[in-house]
């Protein structure tokens, strides 16, 4: 049984930047920094109404880190934004003591995450950020799937007390969660209830997956599709629950399927219901230039490659 | 003045006292800048700072103080304990397993007076900057105190800082440098130059002065100067000189006390020269 409804095409950033102008209305508190980048985050209509709370701190993302970080301490609940590249990876130690270690109550904002970013190339694809952050001790992981889903994930991190990593991306997409959705951290979203197998996705993936579901359904092959929006924490019940009903699972994440969602869902069950476990993801490599569309299907993480893994999973079923 | 130099001075000779016996407890640790900033921290916490020993991560209405250089870690903790944050007694579990006075400072382990964790070098000035953001957005006129190695501006994000304070007008903010002069491997004039720091920082929109960090009433004078200093735009830069492990003789001026402990002998040499004036750990 289906719970989603396609309506338009929109990105998840402009869900970030809508998101970030409601959490800054609702709390005088949240303030936002940007590395030169703000029209790439959305972030003009919190900067409009909210000119006094907003930083730049023009191409110096260490610092960036630096100072939400300090801003903390007087109370502030400071939103980052940058491309996901230059908010993990070249930043890691700065979020390592000053933010995780610190338990700081940053949000790190990464746009443009994996290889959607599309023609500029592997320099700017970050395929690693989820490992690199869910590796931190105490910090939440975060990857949405559409605009509306980031829009509210936006507004709950404001919320919660904690870093937060918070991951989306550069490219339109289709919008089919509920624009009132209450996002809870940590709990999966069932998309489509099934009995041959759980599809887990997250991120741009999940459209995807419900993309395979559909070709699936035309196989005959019943096809449950969980949307893990929170990597970290992981929702181990909603996983566990689905997984001993169908006896399989792929897991789907525009990310290097080293150091993902796919291994922390592999950690659960091995531990818990070892269980066959397909990986939809980027192996072991960097991106390149090309648009979006030519970089999914190449590095195979298109709805016919989730399709390929489901019925190599269902046959590795005893 | 809250106190007189020779008081002050008094309580800088028992922070080198702790800071010897800390390190030699448990064999390791960084004397050498620890003793060298001894006379900073008493002049900072007993004269300046206006501040609460009822700690509060926020510090509202409170100046705050951020050690970048988190490895003189033991001159901040027994300054601290002097100044009433924590019973000195806990000195005595500096580095030792299950301590609130881990190697580097933390917030980890809630030891009161610490906001941030520092270690890695280059980061404090960012926090500090960033604590000075959060004071204006609150409408609270306190001051904003760091203190960075000078080893450690060849860490590259200090400078993204340093153009970022003067450009945003954070001007009551006063960091102080330990400008020794050494660093693990050596003089920084042979490791990596740093040449005219004072014009660096000035070159970046910076109010420059110059203290002798190892004269009481140089240092407490120099800090009050800083402070009618502030409100003007600028941030303040105190290029402080000191003497790698100051107190001790045979530990003054050499980088090869940056990381080691003294043994028995050394420790006992060191505490002869030392007078007890607070009352040991």
């Amino acid at each position: 049984m289906k719970k989603y409804t396609y309506t338009e095409k929109k990105d998840t950033r402009s869900g970030f930047g809508a998101g970030l102008h409601e959490a800054g209305k609702k709390n005088e508190n949240v303030v936002a920094l940007c590395a030169d980048l703000v029209g790439s985050l959305k972030m003009d209509a919190f900067i409009k109404d909210f000119p006094e709370r907003f930083t730049q701190v023009g191409i110096a993302e260490a610092n960036m880190i630096g100072i939400a970080a300090g801003m903390t301490i007087g109370g502030k609940i400071p939103f980052t934004g940058t491309f996901a590249n230059f908010s993990t990876g070249r930043v890691y130690d700065q979020i390592r003591q000053s933010v995780a270690y610190s338990n700081k109550n940053v949000k790190i904002c990464a746009s443009h995450a994996g290889l959607t970013l599309g023609e500029d190339g592997a320099t700017h694809q970050i395929l690693e950020d989820i490992g690199l952050m869910k590796m931190l001790p105490g910090m939440v992981v975060i990857n949405p799937c559409d605009y509306n889903q980031t829009k509210a994930a936006t507004m709950a991190i404001a919320e919660y007390e904690g870093p937060v990593y918070l991951r989306f991306g550069r490219p339109v997409i289709p919008v089919f969660t509920d624009p009132d959705q209450k996002f809870e951290i940590g709990k999966a979203w069932m998309v489509n209830e099934g009995t041959d197998v759980t599809i887990i996705a997250t991120g741009h993936m999940v459209w995807k997956a419900i993309e395979a579901g559909e070709k699936l359904a035309e196989l005959g092959i019943d096809a449950e599709i969980i949307n893990i929006h929170t990597i970290k924490p992981l929702d181990d019940e909603a996983i566990l629950t689905s997984v001993k009903k169908t006896g399989c699972v792929v897991t789907c994440e525009e990310h290097n399927k080293f150091g993902g969602l796919g291994e922390s869902v592999a950690r659960l069950l091995t531990t818990e219901l070892p269980t066959p476990q397909e990986f939809v993801a980027t192996n072991d490599t960097f991106g390149e230039s090309g648009t979006p569309d030519q970089l999914m299907s190449k590095y195979g993480l298109d709805a016919v490659n989730i399709v390929e893994a489901v019925q190599k999973v269902i046959g590795r079923k005893k | 003045m809250k106190h007189t130099i020779k008081e002050l001075e008094d309580i800088a000779s028992q922070i080198r006292r702790d800071i010897v016996r800390m390190v030699h407890g448990c064999q390791s640790g960084h004397p050498g800048a620890s003793l060298g900033c001894a006379d900073f921290f008493t002049a900072l916490y007993f004269e300046v700072l206006n501040h609460k020993t009822d700690f509060t991560m926020e510090g509202a209405g409170e100046d705050l103080f951020f050690l970048s250089n988190g490895h003189i870690s033991p001159v901040w903790y027994s300054t601290l304990a002097h100044a009433g944050y924590f019973d000195k007694s806990e000195l005595a579990t500096f580095r030792k397993l299950d301590s609130r006075l881990q190697g580097h400072p933390t917030t980890h382990e809630h030891l009161p007076g610490i906001r941030i964790a520092s270690g890695s070098l280059g980061q404090g000035l960012s926090v500090a900057i960033g604590a000075a953001l959060a004071k204006k957005l609150n409408g609270d006129k306190s001051y904003i105190f760091a203190l960075l190695g000078d080893g450690e501006l060849q860490e590259g994000q200090n400078w993204e800082a340093a153009m970022f304070a003067p450009f945003n007008k954070v001007d009551h903010l006063i960091a102080s440098v330990d400008y020794n002069g050494q660093q693990i491997d050596g003089p920084t004039s042979k490791v990596l130059a740093l040449d005219d720091l004072q014009a660096k920082f000035e070159a970046f929109g910076w109010h420059v002065i110059n203290t002798d960090g190892n004269d009481m009433q140089a240092i407490v004078e120099g800090l009050h100067y800083a402070k009618t200093l502030t409100g003007k735009g600028k941030p303040i830069l105190n290029l402080m000189s000191t003497q790698m492990g100051a107190g001790v003789d045979y530990m003054t001026g050499s980088h090869k006390w940056h990381g080691t402990a003294p043994n028995d002998e050394q420790l006992a040499a060191a505490l002869a020269q030392l007078p007890e004036t607070l009352g040991d750990y």
